[in-house]
């Protein structure tokens, strides 16, 4: 991608930042990588009721270097864990990860010897979407926030500082152990 | 529980055969009531020793829709000894519980009772509907299980031939020759108990990957769950947890 | 080797030859180092990842120009362990496990555990006939909703997009009857060994017979978008070829056998949940192809909506679950104003007024009911053929070794004899005809 090399700085960079959010935003290109209960969920959410057409989504692509989001729909298994980290290595940059379901997410209700519990040991994810299967809504609910988010990115000097202001707020977050009441 | 019967059997009410214990298959050793093994039980009931068997060689009639079950049986064994073969030396047991109807088989004879199994006008059982494993460690010099279930559809029977294998020589003839749809079916069960199925024309492993280390579905193989951290508390894995079985 | 070798195409000396590996990368320079080969032959990898094998399906091809000369299936990408998980949770926990084996047809995979597990219990005529009648009821309306599924996303395979937006508008339908009755749309841990999770919700009777009126109109709709469709039967005539023998030979079931022209339907020929008194046809072809199979799907939603009509006409009010309390799931699920729950009347019956309630209560949801040792083997008509389940227990509450004996991974297999010979491009139609769902073919 071009557009790092040739970022301005100051208040520009600011408005390339918002510029360049909103165009990414309106034109993501999932990459179908269906493998379970919620590939079917997902493919409802693409057809007539849901219609992700609304937000510029319907166009799964078949091939990972066309499409730079990743709908991890369903168990991740170990036979299948090198596949997914080599089509994520295939999509082009900028790219973003659900993890749709409670497979995906965290292993789920399957802890056993078959499944990655969770498919953030594989590729970094940006949006957990929990259920199981999630409704239709709810992936679009997903998708939205991870709309907000790409709209906010930042680039350059800005994404570096983002960074780290993350990591530091990581890093002073408190740890469930140590955490009282409900938790709620 | 059949097992706990007397050796003179019980009256078989609803056609039930009853059954003979000396051919029961002991699968484990219950101690205690509520079989919590990883705590104290405090029920007082922590002395008690059962042996759960499976059902054992039913006696003849065996009954089945119509009495179809000894007509297989008769047909089966008529068949087998015009091949030359005693039906007692292949046939180890045959057993009639809930309405179903088992052969056990030697393992050395299996491949030519499928044949007749499948060939006979009289039993014509064309569809193999695969191979399940079973593992029984308590079971001395059968732990390994393969059951076939055998559908005709000419007559429109349902039998069971069941074959073990000690877990020392785990090996068992394969039956895709006679019923090619048991080649994934035996690859499966190859995958995840160990049992090798001689003659099949390429046993690799199926579900797993390539280079996966042991049989997963065997009893002794751990479930391979991780503990879980939720709101602060740690879950153990489902097989490390206090049970009840 | 020399540098003249693409980057993205490496050589390898094996005992068969040198073998290039391709993957992506710049197709001139891979079709430059293919015809720099003296060796003719190529494999093609479709998948596990492939838009077009309907889930993680690997297809390796070895390939002569657009004809295939060898074809194998890959297959284990979405092994779950299922059958391992369901030993470490008690009898009736295992619905939940179950339906989520092959997700499009979760009422079937239900259903046959359960039969399992009662022939096991030995409480087969104890289950109530309410219970029976809804679960033909949802297993009728599943094998509508899979059939969509399959001529769906079989259209979408085949380019045809219209059919799968038509597919999948009618089955949101009938998940909308899935939700106002078990309130999922899947995945529902409905049916229970014993019965029911819970009776219809008021309104569900006169909301199928909409829903039955609806579907009678769009089902239709199929016949004029597709079956004369001269594009649509070009690509599915004579393709996907397997005849009697061969689907005998190799165990596969439904469809696939009836487009053989053996009317076998264990709805007919082994009956379970009292199939012998439901007036309904088994539609066969003759024509051993993809197109044939697409037939009878149609024909087979048909008299799935004949049968949901004769359930409707004789549900009657009654128990959805067997009586004997030792077995019983002693839950009144209720709505309240956080979500679904225990019933507030059925929890004080339970703290308040029977001791009886109280101890079956506390023995069922923590320990659950014990099954005698032994082993059964239940099988039903699953839209894709016999799902069989074979159960073993050794007397505990949970199950000794559960086996699903899937029609999608029997099936399959027949890949190979369907496709060698043909053209690539045929492939993804024969696959589409076998309908395999890979969660019910890797468990």
């Amino acid at each position: 991608m071009g557009l790092e090399e040739k970022l301005p700085s100051g208040f520009l960079l600011t408005t390339v930042e918002q510029a360049s959010g909103w165009v990414r935003k309106s034109s993501v290109f999932p990459a179908t990588f269906g493998l379970a209960c919620c590939a079917i969920e997902m493919m409802t959410t693409g057809a007539g009721r849901y219609d992700l057409a609304r937000f510029g989504m319907e166009v799964f692509r078949g091939s990972p270097r066309q499409a730079d989001l990743m709908i991890v729909a369903g168990r991740v298994s170990q036979k299948m864990a090198p596949v997914l980290r080599q089509v994520y290595d295939q999509m082009p940059n900028p790219k973003w990860v659900i993890s749709m379901g409670v497979c995906a997410s965290s292993g789920g209700m399957f802890n056993n010897y078959a499944i990655v519990q969770g498919v953030d040991h594989i590729v970094p994810v940006d949006i957990y979407l929990p259920g199981c299967p999630p409704r239709p809504e709810m992936l679009m609910d997903a998708i939205l926030k991870l709309h907000q988010k790409i709209q906010s990115s930042k680039l350059g000097v800005n994404a570096e500082e983002a960074a780290r202001e993350a990591e530091e707020a990581a890093l002073k977050a408190l740890p469930t152990i140590e955490m009282k009441g409900l938790l709620q | 529980m059949t097992g706990d019967q007397g050796s003179g059997g019980r009256p078989s009410g609803n056609n039930v055969p009853s059954a003979r214990e000396d051919t029961a298959e002991p699968i484990r050793v219950q101690k205690g009531m509520f079989g919590a093994n990883n705590g104290g039980d405090t029920s007082g009931y922590g002395g008690l020793v059962r042996t759960v068997m499976l059902p054992g060689a039913s006696a003849r009639p065996y009954g089945g829709p119509g009495g179809s079950f000894d007509e297989i049986a008769d047909e089966l064994e008529g068949a087998l000894e015009e091949q030359g073969l005693v039906p007692e030396n292949a046939i180890e047991k045959t057993v009639v519980d809930r309405d179903e109807l088992t052969f056990h088989i030697a393992r050395e004879h299996l491949v030519q009772v499928a044949r007749t199994l499948r060939d006979d006008p009289a039993l014509r059982f064309e569809l193999c509907t695969g191979v399940s494993g079973v593992h029984y460690p308590g079971d001395k010099g059968r732990e390994l299980h393969a059951v076939y279930h055998l559908r005709s559809l000419t007559h429109s029977r349902l039998i069971r031939v069941e074959v073990s294998a000690p877990d020392a020589d785990p090996h068992v003839p394969s039956l895709v020759e006679l019923y090619p749809t048991n080649d994934w079916h035996e690859r499966e069960t190859y995958d995840f108990f160990g049992l090798i199925f001689d003659g099949h024309p390429a046993l690799t492993r199926i579900m797993m990957p390539d280079d996966w280390q042991g049989f997963p579905q065997r009893k002794d193989y751990p479930l391979g769950g991780i503990a879980i951290e939720y709101k602060g508390a740690q879950i153990p894995a489902p097989d490390q947890r206090r049970s009840y079985s | 080797m020399s540098a003249s070798h693409a980057p993205h195409a490496t050589p390898r000396a094996t005992t068969e030859g040198t073998v290039y590996t391709v993957t992506g990368g710049d197709w001139d320079e891979v079709v430059q180092t293919a015809a720099k080969a003296d060796d003719e032959r190529i494999v093609v990898n479709m998948g596990p990842q492939h838009p077009s094998t309907h889930g993680v399906l690997r297809l390796i091809l070895e390939i002569e120009g657009e004809t295939v000369t060898e074809a194998r299936c890959g297959i284990g990408y979405l092994h779950t362990g299922i059958e391992k998980n369901l030993e470490f949770r008690n009898w009736t926990q295992g619905t939940t496990f179950v339906t989520r084996m092959d997700y499009l047809t979760s009422f079937f995979n239900e259903t046959a555990y359960c039969l399992g597990v009662e022939k096991l219990l030995g409480i087969e005529d104890a289950v109530p006939d309410r219970a029976t009648l809804i679960r033909v009821l949802l297993m009728e309306l599943n094998r509508l909703s899979s059939h969509l599924v399959c001529i769906a996303t079989g259209g979408m395979e085949l380019g045809a997009t219209t059919i799968m937006i038509y597919g999948f508008r009618d089955r949101e339908l009938i998940l909308d009857a899935y939700e106002l009755i078990t309130g999922l749309r899947m995945n529902h841990a409905f049916i229970r060994p014993g019965g029911l999770a819970q009776d219809l919700p008021p309104g569900a009777v006169d909301y199928l017979r909409e829903l039955l009126k609806k579907l009678r109109k769009n089902l239709p709709e199929y016949d004029k978008l597709a079956t004369g469709n001269p594009i649509f039967k070009a690509r599915m005539q004579d393709v996907g070829y397997l005849d009697l023998t061969g689907s005998m030979a190799l165990g596969a079931t439904g469809p696939i056998l009836r487009s053989a022209g053996l009317p076998h339907d264990l709805r007919r020929s082994d009956p379970y949940c009292g199939y012998e008194t439901f007036d309904f046809e088994v539609p066969t072809a003759d024509t051993c192809d993809a197109y044939g199979r697409f037939l009878i799907r149609l024909e087979e939603m048909r008299q799935s909506l004949r049968i949901v009509e004769q359930c409707l006409d004789r549900l009657e009010p009654g128990p959805v679950m067997v009586a004997d309390k030792k077995i019983a799931w002693p839950a009144q699920l209720a709505l309240g104003p956080d979500g679904l729950g225990n019933s507030l009347d059925h929890i004080k019956n339970i703290m308040g007024t029977s001791m009886e309630a109280l101890i079956h209560h506390f023995k069922l949801v923590t320990e659950g009911f014990r099954v005698p040792p032994g082993q059964a083997y239940a099988a039903v008509e699953s839209p894709k053929g016999e799902l069989g389940v074979h159960v073993v227990s050794d007397g505990g509450t949970r199950p000794y070794r559960v086996h699903f004996r899937d029609p999608s991974f029997t099936n399959l297999q027949a890949m190979a004899a369907m496709c060698e010979g043909g053209q690539v491009a045929d492939v993804i139609v024969a696959v589409a005809s076998i309908d395999p769902v890979m969660g019910g073919v890797d468990r």
